[in-house]
């Protein structure tokens, strides 16, 4: 599996004035809920699907998060907000 | 959103802080595009904000939640402190775009503005070819612009590509389209005419016909849909062939902040023309201020201000009436429904204009010319009184 990669021609970055994490791009703007926010986080370029699973599953606690994971990544590719 | 609370008393609205920050820098531009949106006596405002005006006007607008930035004109590269603003800008955390046509745009330049942190650029270009594009930039300027295209893509800023639509261009759609994909465009904005400003003084040399309009957008609409995933095509649809208006800048007040080069603050960018606003200077008071308190922000806020047939339509909160410069330009009541609106009892004027535009189609260009952008044009418009047309 490749390593995912936020997309460099875009700007995820914390709005202290809306309190959320929001993507930038030209002549748009994101808002993000804290979930797709901690998932995007994770797409540095150094972790694949089953990593960011694994990290945010040990983050949260919790398991079964692929098929959100998995789902929620699809949206982002589509919308270039991550390569792979 | 303000909108969306149907309260009468303006000041009872929870007022929303400004996203995004339009900065004015200055009105010269070597170009002289005759749909130029600069309002046509812009020659009576020569100051021009300092380069701290400017960056306090930044560093408030951030505080208060502002956070897409325009640079703009005129030509903003005119400025010789557009680095410094930028970097201004990037350490503030703005996302800024330079808005240019182009022109005097060197590779350096492009790499010193990354450096600087600026992230996208958006090039305008008039036309597919030289000549036209040429004719209608009132300058030569055509292998220029394509060459800068090129070098944004190089030096890693998503490509944004524009082109104002009307009705000396609108037959080379199919030709505009395969030039922004050789050049590779990221976004591509297809901006039909807004007839405000020059564009207005114009308007019967630039409104396309209806046939015309049609067929472009179907073109623009089957690209759309091939180039989907690799570019993104925002279109601007020309509202006289619409029967909504546009819900203009969101909502009086909710959204955009305009600054024009001498500091006037304007919720939008065609609000200097309107009568009794009394636009205040950021010279004068803070951004916070200006948002939050002054007349001309709070002036159409809400619904309260509404004449009939606005004042009880069920779709006021999707379009607010549309736009009050609009309004006041065609019917010379700002307080007007956008006659645009099938509903407004004044939308036969949008017909008259469209059918005065035909019966100019066939007028040869010397019988009646285009005006151009240029001081001498705007001297002259800024001694003729009120709508300066
Ligand atoms: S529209 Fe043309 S003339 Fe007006 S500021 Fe832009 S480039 Fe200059
Ligand atoms: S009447 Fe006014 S509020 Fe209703 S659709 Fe027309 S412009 Fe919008």
């Amino acid at each position: 599996m490749q390593p995912i990669k936020f997309s460099p021609t875009h700007r995820l970055q914390w709005e202290e004035a809306q309190q959320k994490y929001v993507i930038l791009y030209p002549e748009g703007m994101v808002e993000l809920n804290q979930s797709s926010a901690e998932i995007l986080l994770c797409c540095d370029g150094n972790r694949n699907l089953a990593q960011i699973v694994n990290e945010l599953e040990q983050k949260f606690a919790t398991t079964g998060l692929t098929n959100d994971i998995t789902a929620f990544l699809e949206v982002a590719l589509q919308n270039g907000w991550i390569q792979q | 959103m303000v909108g969306s609370n149907n309260n009468p008393d303006a000041k009872a609205f929870r007022i929303t802080p400004p996203r995004w920050l339009l900065a004015e820098l200055t009105y010269a531009c070597p170009l002289q595009c005759p749909y130029c949106s600069n309002p046509v006596d812009y020659a009576k405002y020569p100051s021009e904000l300092s380069t701290d005006d400017w960056k306090r006007v930044l560093t408030e607008a951030r505080k208060m939640g502002a956070v897409q930035l325009g640079f703009s004109g005129g030509e903003p590269l005119t400025r010789k402190d557009l680095v410094e603003l930028v970097k201004h800008a990037r350490e503030l955390g703005y996302y800024s775009n330079l808005i240019t046509s182009g022109y005097g745009l060197t590779e350096e330049k492009i790499i010193q503005l990354k450096e600087a942190g600026l992230d996208h650029i958006q090039v305008s270009i008039q036309a597919s070819t030289q000549e036209l594009n040429d004719h209608i930039a009132g300058t030569t300027s055509f292998h220029h612009k394509k060459e800068v295209a090129h070098l944004v893509k190089k030096h890693g800023y998503p490509m944004v590509l524009c082109v104002v639509i009307h009705r000396e261009n609108i037959h080379q759609m199919p030709q505009i389209l395969a030039m922004a994909e050789e050049l590779g465009a990221d976004y591509l904005e297809l901006a039909n005419t807004q007839y405000y400003g020059w564009a207005h003084t114009n308007r019967d040399l630039l409104l396309p016909t209806k046939a015309q309009f049609e067929q472009a957008e179907q073109i623009a609409q089957a690209f759309k849909e091939k180039v989907a995933g690799k570019m993104k095509i925002y279109y601007v649809v020309p509202d006289y062939y619409e029967d909504r208006p546009k819900a203009c800048m969101n909502g009086w007040g909710t959204t955009f902040l305009t600054i024009a080069p001498d500091g006037v603050a304007l919720p939008c960018h065609s609000a200097r023309d309107l009568p009794g606003l009394d636009c205040p200077n950021v010279n004068d008071y803070g951004i916070q201020e200006i948002w939050r308190d002054s007349k001309a922000f709070n002036f159409f806020r809400g619904f309260e201000w509404m004449k009939e047939p606005c004042r009880s339509c069920d779709e006021k909160e999707k379009d607010f009436g549309g736009c009050r410069c609009q309004a006041y330009l065609l019917t010379g009541d700002m307080y007007m429904a956008d006659p645009v609106c099938s509903k407004s009892p004044e939308h036969a004027v949008i017909q008259q204009a469209i059918d005065s535009a035909g019966a100019n189609a066939s007028l040869a260009t010397n019988e009646k010319p285009l005006v151009f952008r240029n001081s001498k044009n705007s001297k002259a418009m800024s001694l003729v009184d009120g709508k300066g047309v």
